[in-house]
């Protein structure tokens, strides 16, 4: 009982922080309600037995992905944010697509699933164990190619993202020009792109 | 014991919301974190199927789904930074240059 209860907490706040986070103007406040629904799906895997990715959900992602983008929200100045056409222009016919994207999936999710085969992990031999170290058992054995791949894909993305992110050497004094005098910024743009 | 498909429902909910925000959303910056929304949907899906099926491979796959996230946030936030160092107050009404 204790836990259904928990469970539907958990579910309301996950659906109003999520809803909130889409539809409020100010971009840190969104960044602030996908934090808190992050710690609510930590709680969520709680009652899934999975408390290793409970801890993860809240290291990393809390911790480490959403100051991150705290972050460029910082280095972005808030007056003229970066803005792109949307893909949909008319905001009704995104949120009729999302809409009717859910009806069709719960249809498709709600009615009684047949289990398949069950796996050799029972929650009894989890907790004989422990969850974390069932996780790395399963990870450097069975899955071990694809955990070298994680590792190389965060590579490519640290590698990226210096690359990206890095001032070229004379574009940051150029820039610096630009934010004092801002007349002259177009010249500046016309100087890139014929360069 | 709570069933599987209340589990599924609110991932189902939580990735729609998700759409929801890539669609409508203008901001970069916010649609890259609708993007998230929508991970942690397929997240909640995968580890309540793996809990059912008394498996851990629904949580292996999770772990390299932050793995992947985490990466995407990295590279889509420097993009981010860079098509805001490159157009500074010009309001991006298309972004249809390749170099520039």
């Amino acid at each position: 009982m204790f836990i259904q209860i928990f469970f539907i907490y958990c579910a309301l706040m996950i659906i109003a922080s999520s809803i909130l986070a889409v539809s409020l103007r100010n971009p840190i406040h969104c960044v602030l309600m996908v934090l808190i629904l992050f710690f609510h799906m930590a709680g969520l895997y709680l009652t899934l037995n999975a408390e290793f990715l409970a801890a993860v959900q809240i290291i990393v992602y809390a911790g480490a992905i959403l100051v991150l983008y705290l972050f460029v929200l910082f280095l972005v100045s808030l007056r003229d944010e970066i803005r792109l056409v949307p893909f949909i222009a008319n905001a009704w016919v995104g949120r009729a697509v999302a809409v009717g994207l859910a009806g069709v999936l719960l249809y498709a999710v709600l009615p009684a699933f047949i289990l398949g085969e069950k796996g050799k992990w029972p929650v009894e031999a989890v907790r004989e164990v422990t969850h974390t170290k069932v996780i790395g058992q399963e990870l450097y054995t069975t899955y071990l190619l694809p955990f070298e791949i994680a590792g190389l894909i965060l590579l490519v993305a640290l590698l990226g993202g210096l690359v990206l992110a890095r001032r070229e050497r004379g574009e940051g004094d150029n820039e610096v020009q630009t934010a004092e005098e801002p007349p002259s910024e177009n010249a500046s743009i016309q100087g890139e792109v014929s360069r | 014991m709570i069933p599987l498909s209340w589990y599924m429902a609110l991932a189902v909910m939580l990735f729609c919301v998700g759409v929801c925000g890539f669609l409508t959303r203008r901001n970069v910056i916010i649609m890259l974190l609708s993007l998230e929304l929508m991970l942690n949907g397929v997240n909640l899906n995968l580890v309540a199927l793996s809990y059912y099926l008394d498996s851990v491979r629904g949580q292996i796959f999770t772990f390299f789904i932050i793995t992947v996230a985490a990466a995407e946030a990295a590279i889509g936030l420097g993009i981010a930074v860079t098509l805001y160092r490159s157009r500074r107050s010009v309001h991006v009404d298309t972004i249809n240059q390749l170099k520039g």
